[in-house]
């Protein structure tokens, strides 16, 4: 063996040792969470710990006329029944909401929706909380109400908070009705209105994002235990932003924030539903504080799905202007947000529609102008970003669905249509009319290979064969091809766009390395299965040559963690993890110079390879990281403060901007509606590639969840406000059965100013799944005049349109 | 999905379930392997203050022939029916059935007889015991009765069960050698109720119909036998005129609600594609 192909082998085995950056690690948190170990909450048990449940309002819209709690109270087990009159003198019967609106944690005067929270019983066991709740006679005054959001500006409408209701400016700005929340606009409306008024082709199109729920495996809970002689409360609850939650309880509850030790273990799925604050979380802490013992609350399914913070109800009514030959000249959206009973939005940016302002998408669109109006209806609050950064599913599925609208009135195919109006590569960074400065991108090499590797041209002649056999009628089956290309906004976010209460969008990283040269490691966000213990300590393995192995990653507990803004909206690997990167490398000049210090050489002479440092031309003298760590601490160069530790809290310049190449084929029955996946492609480029397996894992999930809203999951009311639904009886969660079969591809586009050119890809598949899988639907109608088809495209939705389209004998 | 409170039962006999069940009345229910009364008690639909667990007592599960007959014990599980020879040979249509029930925990579980029992208009067995006219044993403190499949149903949850009657076995007679069978559900996913569901049993001379049966699941308040859709397919070729006709005359029984499987005239629609599509696998399946 010649000496160069022994020193290759010898750096190829020590990479490979360090289970670093791009390698397909296997997750170390799945050792304890396939054999049944995981830690949640509601495997908390402390002594002397009680439950509390909840009365809830079998009405959507009715005056509370009385609450009798004296035959709950004297039930046998039964500790304390909370209403809001109890409530009230704490100034706790409303909370804040991320958005700037407040909610009723228990209804005072008015319920607003069914199920919401009316008053909290507390009891020795769950059982007895739960049949106690049965014994509060609460009277009530029906009222009409709200369902349809297009009828809470009429003028007669009931008026719904009356809370606020001679408040005629709110947290955004004038309200334009008692049930308007808010009215935004972006871009420049006059040019657009112009380019409309003389465009050769316009398509305009109602498109709803429909309300549905992010319905994370485990439901959401707390247990509160206050301390009454140090005056300290401890809280673990299912939190995405365990920090924020601290500041915000010391805020209402009037407690030091060094006095609260919020915790938040291990969470089975947050997909957004677990970044608000919710009525039991403060009504445990509240009993907790009262009764001086823990107060365990543990929402059931059908209270999650009907009462925590759902997802979309996002009415979009969407225009494009182009040229004959489809080149997009503008594009005109007003959006009709339905938020429910209470603005409670998850949304951390600074504008009350989020990131809603990426609608022009992958393309260059010269002129935009975008209006949303909030409005209040009798239904649960919320409006949360379900697995994607702040309505950038909503944004990106009316641009993706309007594209197809305009190459149909085109009559030109919709991949081309793409092709023609991308951003090119050479205009990154690239300004968007809406204001956004896209990091990087090069959508046409992706659409490319997306197309070249699914054989688009031959499915699009299968398709035309197809469609003049069903013509025919010898198939009773249509051919659909959908086709996505998202660009996503991810990594909340710079200071200039996001906060939170005030709390400006950074986050953070400690990596303490110990004498023996293993690590501990510790990060202000929070991990609800996303695998942060895996690919953390991944970063830190090639940054600073120690294996992953003996990094461990700690999040969740805000006594130990630095403080940082949480997980949601795919910001961990754009924000913490450039902290980590950031912190290691501070680390690392450490290092650099106490190895300079033993090898008794300048610190200019020493090169880093790998898991050392080595002086240059002189590879067998060099200090391992693990060697220097021993120095650190024990013989550091004089003059050096000992240890080998660095913290940052990390800004990002810019969001970041994944993007992706989606195609769906699916296979319709007109006779039952059915509707078959036969494949589903997906490139997704999320920059660096930190770990490729746990990269497929979060497409596969985000793409089943697309699969999910797309094709049939909703949170439904009848008229009269009640929720359709509401447990896994008849919400559609799909197993694995139903799910189709992924295939995932990528290209690789760093982003130029994240310290390791990761972008985040927790959500890309959900933001581009959902279009993609409508755009087959649609694309299957099409030839047939169907006209735009609303999601979601659930079997009997799908018989509809056979119907109208007179398919049926 | 916290359920109230209820005392739990475990007697040893038939005749000590029966007395028990007398004893305590209205507030007791029989409990066979749960997957309907359970998930109801959590939501608080049902709220039984006893529950007489049937698992304990001897001799009420198995498959065995007697006579003309296929005699099914009430706490035989799903998986149990799914895996006999006895059933596979002389009737596989239960076979197919059973495999469409939820998913393989639940079927380990279940049993025919709570499955039969209930009056769950959305449970699969009770379309197709019509469908293979099938008597219930129903056991009770003055000794065992019989009463048909096709008349044990009367509303939802409302059987032909009597205060203090448990429904101890299924009687099938054994279908003709050569038949064809198909049992077409169309549901939204596993675990989930029939949007609407057919059992067809058919026997053929050559190619014509000489004698049929079918049942429909889930779209009523009961389960449907189709007498009218049968007898107008005896004596014919299946040809498109008579399965239209046939299907016309089973959707026109049919009396859905419109819940998140869909509205009512897409159910009763989906009754007849999914008679039409059983016709035609069973029509494939008949050998004679």
């Amino acid at each position: 063996m010649n000496e160069q192909v022994k020193i290759d082998l010898d750096r190829a085995e020590r990479t490979e040792k360090l289970q670093g950056m791009g390698c397909k690690r296997k997750r170390v948190e799945d050792i304890r969470f396939t054999q049944g170990k995981g830690s949640y909450v509601d495997d908390l048990k402390l002594p002397g710990m009680v439950f509390g449940d909840f009365v809830r309002s079998p009405h959507a819209h009715a005056r509370i006329v009385s609450i009798d709690t004296s035959r709950a109270k004297a039930m046998p087990g039964v500790i304390a029944v909370l209403t809001a009159a109890d409530l009230k003198p704490l100034g706790l019967h409303y909370m804040p909401t991320l958005a700037g609106d407040v909610q009723a944690v228990l209804a005072e005067e008015k319920v607003l929706f069914q199920n919401q929270e009316v008053a909290f019983v507390i009891a020795e066991d769950r059982y007895i909380a739960s049949d106690a709740t049965e014994l509060v006679d609460v009277e009530y005054e029906a009222l009409p109400c709200i369902v349809d959001p297009f009828k809470s500006m009429l003028p007669d409408a009931p008026i719904l908070r009356e809370d606020i209701k001679d408040k005629m400016t709110g947290a955004h700005g004038p309200r334009k009705h008692p049930n308007h929340i808010f009215e935004w606009q972006i871009g420049d409306k006059q040019a657009t209105d112009d380019v409309f008024a003389n465009a050769e082709v316009t398509i305009k199109e109602m498109l709803l994002d429909h309300r549905t729920h992010p319905s994370p495996l485990e439901t959401c809970q707390s247990v509160a235990s206050f301390d009454k002689v140090k005056g300290e409360l401890t809280l673990w609850g299912t939190f995405q932003a365990p920090h924020v939650i601290r500041t915000v309880v010391s805020l209402i509850s009037g407690l030091p924030e060094h006095k609260i030790h919020v915790i938040a273990p291990d969470i089975g799925g947050g997909f957004g539903n677990k970044v608000g604050a919710y009525a039991g979380y403060v009504c445990s802490v509240v009993g907790s504080i009262v009764l001086g013992v823990p107060v365990k609350w543990v929402e059931d399914r059908m209270e999650n799905l009907s009462t925590t913070s759902f997802a979309r109800d996002y009415h979009m009514t969407t225009e494009l202007a182009a040229t004959k030959e489809g080149k997009i000249l503008g594009m005109r959206v007003h959006v009709l947000a339905d938020h429910g009973a209470f603005d409670a939005c998850a949304d951390p940016s600074k504008w009350p529609a989020g990131f809603m302002n990426i609608c022009t998408g992958s393309y260059d669109i010269p002129v935009a102008h975008l209006a949303v109006d909030g409005v209040y209806t009798n239904k649960a609050s919320g409006g949360v970003a379900y697995r994607c950064s702040f309505r950038v599913t909503e944004a990106v599925f009316a641009i993706e669905r309007a594209i197809e609208v305009l190459a149909q009135k085109l009559s030109m195919d919709s991949a081309e249509l793409r092709m023609k109006n991308f951003i090119k590569a050479e205009q990154f960074p690239y300004q968007s009319a809406l204001g956004w400065e896209y990091d990087s991108g090069n959508y046409h090499v992706a659409m490319q290979k997306a197309m070249d590797t699914i054989g688009y041209k031959q499915l699009r002649a299968e398709q035309a064969e197809k469609r003049e056999a069903f013509k025919r009628g010898e198939t009773r089956e249509l051919m659909g091809i959908g086709i996505s290309f998202f660009t996503e906004i991810v990594g909340a976010g710079p200071a200039k766009n996001c906060d939170i209460l005030g709390i400006a969008m950074f986050d953070s990283a400690e990596i303490r390395i110990h004498p023996t040269g293993s690590v501990i490691a510790r990060m202000g966000t929070k991990s609800q299965g996303q695998g942060h213990e895996t690919t953390y300590a991944q970063i830190i393995a090639t940054e600073l040559g120690i294996p992953a192995d003996d990094i461990m990653i700690e999040e969740g507990n805000t006594d130990t963690a630095p403080y940082g803004l949480g997980t949601y909206g795919s910001r961990s690997t754009p924000v913490a993890g450039a902290a980590t990167a950031v912190a290691a490398r501070k680390i690392k000049a450490k290092a650099q110079m106490i190895a300079a210090h033993m090898l008794e050489v300048h610190e200019g002479d020493l090169e880093w390879d790998i898991d050392r440092f080595r002086v240059k031309g002189l590879p067998e003298k060099f200090k391992t990281m693990k060697e220097i760590a021993w120095s650190a601490y024990n013989a550091p160069p004089p003059n050096m403060e000992p240890g080998l530790e660095a913290v940052n809290y990390y800004e990002p310049p810019n969001m970041t901007y994944p993007f992706g190449a989606y195609f769906c084929i699916m296979d319709i029955d007109v006779d039952t509606g059915v509707a078959k996946t036969r494949r589903f492609y997906a490139l997704d480029d999320c920059g660096t590639r930190i770990n490729p397996m746990i990269i497929e894992g979060q497409v596969h999930g985000g793409l089943t969840e697309a699969f999910a809203c797309a094709m049939g999951q909703e949170i439904r009311y009848d008229e009269m406000g009640n929720v359709m639904g509401a447990s896994f009886m008849d919400f559609f969660l799909p197993t694995a059965v139903e799910t189709p079969k992924w295939e995932t591809d990528f290209t690789v586009t760093p982003s130029p100013h994240h310290p390791i050119g990761a972008k985040g890809v927790g959500e890309s598949p959900h933001v581009g799944g959902v279009p993609c899988f409508s755009n087959a639907v649609n694309d299957a109608y099409a030839f047939l005049g169907a006209g735009n088809i609303q999601m979601p495209h659930d079997a009997w939705r799908l018989w509809k349109v056979g119907e109208r389209l007179g398919l049926h004998a | 999905m916290i359920p109230g409170t209820f005392a739990y039962h475990r007697p040893t006999t038939i005749g000590s379930a029966v007395a028990l069940l007398i004893e305590l009345g209205e507030d007791a229910r029989p409990l066979a392997g749960g997957h309907s009364l359970i998930p109801l008690m959590k939501t608080r639909l049902a709220s039984p203050e006893h529950l007489i667990d049937l698992a304990g007592i001897d001799g009420l599960s198995g498959i065995a022939r007697s006579d003309d007959d296929i005699v099914i014990g009430a706490m035989t599980t799903q998986h149990s029916l799914i895996g006999s020879s006895l059933l596979s040979e002389l009737a596989p249509i239960i076979r197919e059935t059973s495999l469409m029930i939820a998913d393989p925990q639940i079927r380990y579980k279940g049993t025919i007889g709570g499955n039969c029992a209930n009056g769950d208009p959305g449970n699969d067995m009770p379309a197709l015991m019509q469908c293979l006219n099938a008597r219930y044993a129903l056991t009770g403190n003055e000794g065992s009765r019989e009463v048909l499949a096709r008349d044990f149903y009367l509303g939802a949850y409302e059987t032909a069960l009597a205060a203090g009657e448990i429904l101890t076995a299924v009687r099938i007679p054994v279908p003709a050698a050569g038949h064809g069978y198909a049992y077409e559900k169309l549901k939204r996913k596993v675990g989930d109720y029939a949007t609407a569901a057919a059992a067809v049993m058919i026997t053929m001379a050559g190619d014509t119909c000489m004698s049929v049966s079918i049942g429909l699941t889930n779209v009523a308040e009961t389960p449907l036998w189709a007498e009218e859709a049968g007898r107008l397919l005896v004596g014919t070729k299946l040809d498109e005129g008579s399965v239209a006709s046939a299907v016309a005359a089973a959707e026109a029984i049919t009396d859905p609600a419109s819940d998140m499987r869909g509205p009512a005239d897409y159910r009763t629609k989906m009754a007849g594609v999914m008679l039409r599509r059983a016709l035609e696998r069973a029509r494939s399946r008949a050998t004679a």
